[in-house]
């Protein structure tokens, strides 16, 4: 038999046509490079620029304002508050609230006109080495030349040397390793990923198999069903907890200086938002095809803009706004917190809020869209 | 008259703009076989799952059990046994985690002995613990009509139990179809088998979503006022595209080696007829229709009308 072009077309045409049928795979087709493509392309910023800053200024002077003016000016720095006292700051990167904190120490304008090159502290949240990296880098630079103007007549000789010394502590993760800041991280999207996916495919093959028709024919409520699908999949969600755990202590040596209790605790509450999600996934999903392609869906955005992939006050504003709709964004600083910078629960609070939030709304929606019927 | 265990009027249900099931009433008093018959499509599996509650009706009301189709499916569940057309119990379990799954949903007491029971009375002691999903057609069909009756349903609701299943074993179904009916258990089972339909007590033949003809056997035929004639003889499968078509006949079957020629208007049919009757060895004769005559009439009339 030879080729033949008609039999080639004819399987052509109907595979065109069946991928036109398949809504599921076209739009993953279509949107996963989309998707990926905004990621990389625009939210993705290695140099992420305008992170959060607090000052401290205890010694008010004409060159307090310059040394202000001048870090605003590197573009690194925006000063978005003013912290009081020293523990105040401590407080702000504790929370996340600022990646830096800058100091200008006592008598440092009468040091500096004394030529003994005061020290200018700033504390930087190195748990994610990448994000912090070009901000100090800039600094050393601006000892010389952020005072210029203001050094002049007798001081003119100032000018030409450092006028202060920049002392740099790196919070959190002082060395700059890189691990320290992926590992946690991997927990919140491995846990995304697979706590999705299986009850997205949990609830699709009962569908796909026909055993769903006979479990609603039998008198079972939407709860005890929804919540008998989930429970089992919080032991697994805590089975792989534990091995990244373990792997971080023993593998990476990740720090954990918070108390386990505390991620175990809000871990739970990251598995149930996304086991809902996954539920909720496979009401809307009819084969367990699709059901994995909407994960895949939930995961992108899940790893690339949640902090975990890139520094996330990197993103533009478009791309944290869509982070911050992400449980993964807020578990990634629950866990950051906890292991590298020993965060109670004061601290990781304004992160576990917006997961309640979530995991309340997806569920309801999940109950919602769970009939009961078949129609 | 005894109580009605099914009594539902003008049930209808649409699907997008489809209306799969238009305006249907059932009456099934308690204890009685009733057969469910019609085309592919025609609303059968819609209907049997307005029934136990599966689909809301979007018109229409009645109940089943006493329990309002409506508002009260949960009892309605409870008191229902529910066979799928398609094999639904989990073939990834084994049979005794089958039937306990069901026996635990619908908490039936004494558990473990009305399970070792089921599977005793089934003969699958010795298969217990092999997946379902290992099972032959016949057995999957045993099986889920035992889980079905685990929890001793007062209603059985079967959706084309037999589809697929050898002669031996769909015999085998309906002796325990009847045995169970004997015992007061009503029945309401859809097929396409006319063998089945007649042992059945009452059937009700619906197409495109309503019911053309319902009542016993001998009723439905009779009602229809059908005529048909039994051809036999030699090479009788040739006249089949010289009589189709022909005025008066309104359809032609082949029964085995004899051509059912049906239709409604005696003279005219015996017209179409007249060309062969003289042809040697061909013995034309007059028959009280079968079912399955009325059954592809009623079809083909329904859906000229609509």
């Amino acid at each position: 038999m030879s080729f033949s072009f008609a039999r080639l077309l004819a399987i052509l045409i109907k595979e065109f046509i069946q991928m036109r049928r398949d809504r599921g795979t076209f739009a993953v087709m279509v949107g996963v490079p989309v998707l990926q493509m905004l990621a990389f392309g625009f939210a993705i910023n290695t140099d992420p620029k305008h992170l959060p800053a607090a000052i401290h200024i205890a010694d008010h002077s004409i060159y307090a304002r310059s040394i202000e003016a001048a870090l605003k000016n590197s573009q690194y720095f925006d000063f978005v508050a003013v912290a009081p006292s020293q523990e105040a700051g401590d407080r702000m990167l504790d929370e996340g609230e600022v990646s830096f904190v800058v100091t200008i120490p006592v008598n440092f304008a009468r040091d500096l006109v004394r030529g003994l090159s005061p020290q200018l502290l700033i504390q930087a949240d190195a748990s994610d080495p990448s994000a912090a990296s070009n901000a100090l880098a800039t600094i050393s630079e601006l000892a010389t030349s952020a005072l210029k103007d203001d050094l002049v007549g007798p001081l003119a000789n100032r000018a030409n040397r450092p006028a202060f010394t920049p002392v740099i502590q790196r919070r959190y993760n002082p060395e700059g390793i890189t691990a320290y800041n992926i590992v946690p991280g991997l927990i919140a999207t491995i846990l995304t990923m697979t706590m999705v996916m299986v009850t997205a495919v949990a609830m699709t093959r009962e569908r796909e198999r026909g055993t769903f028709e006979n479990l609603l024919a039998m008198p079972t409520r939407r709860f005890e069903v929804m919540l008998g699908k989930i429970v089992p999949y919080i032991m697994v969600g805590y089975v792989q907890l534990s091995l990244i755990l373990l792997g971080a202590r023993y593998l990476f040596h990740v720090p954990m200086i918070g108390s386990l209790y505390l991620l175990v605790a809000v871990s739970g509450l990251f598995i149930a938002a996304n086991l809902a999600l996954g539920f909720t996934f496979s009401t809307i999903a009819t084969t367990q095809l699709q059901a994995m392609q909407t994960a895949v869906f939930f995961l992108l955005p899940s790893i690339l803009l949640s902090g975990f992939a890139f520094p996330f006050r990197g993103m533009p504003n478009w791309a944290q706004w869509i982070g911050e709709l992400l449980p993964a964004t807020y578990f990634l600083r629950v866990v950051r917190g906890i292991l590298l910078k020993g965060n109670g629960w004061v601290e990781i609070w304004p992160n576990v809020w917006p997961l309640l939030i979530f995991l309340f709304v997806v569920g309801s929606v999940a109950l919602l869209r769970y009939r009961g019927r078949l129609d | 008259m005894s109580a009605l265990a099914i009594d539902v009027r003008g049930l209808t249900k649409r699907f997008g703009r489809k209306i799969a099931v238009d305006g249907i009433d059932i009456a099934v008093p308690e204890g009685q076989v009733w057969g469910f018959l019609g085309p592919n499509g025609s609303g059968k599996t819609t209907t049997i799952r307005m029934l136990c509650g599966l689909l809301k009706p979007d018109a229409g009301s009645g109940t089943c059990l006493g329990y309002d189709v409506l508002r009260e499916t949960g009892s309605i569940k409870r008191s229902v046994g529910y066979m799928t057309q398609r094999f639904s119990f989990w073939e990834d379990l084994s049979i005794r985690e089958n039937l306990e799954f069901v026996a635990r949903i619908y908490e039936v007491p004494q558990r473990k002995q009305k399970v070792d029971a089921t599977i005793a009375r089934l003969g699958l002691q010795e298969r217990q613990d092999q997946l379902a999903g290992e099972l032959s057609g016949g057995w999957k069909q045993r099986l889920a009509l035992a889980a079905c009756m685990l929890h001793e349903p007062k209603l059985l609701l079967l959706d084309e139990p037999t589809a697929g299943v050898d002669p031996q074993a769909r015999r085998e179904f309906w002796e325990e179809i009847h045995h169970l009916s004997q015992q007061g258990l009503t029945v309401l089972v859809s097929t396409h088998y006319m063998d089945e339909a007649e042992r059945c007590d009452r059937v009700v033949f619906i197409n495109l979503g309503r019911i053309v003809a319902r009542g016993t056997v001998q009723e439905v035929i009779q009602q229809s006022g059908l005529i048909t004639f039994v051809i036999e003889g030699p090479d009788v499968r040739e006249f089949l595209p010289q009589l189709e078509g022909k005025p008066g006949i309104e359809h032609v079957a082949f029964f085995g080696a004899a051509l059912h020629v049906s239709g409604h208007d005696r003279a005219l049919l015996e017209r179409a007829l007249a060309p062969l009757r003289s042809r040697p060895r061909i013995d034309i004769r007059e028959s009280e229709p079968n079912l399955e005559d009325v059954f592809i009439h009623l079809q083909s009339q329904a859906g000229v009308s609509a």
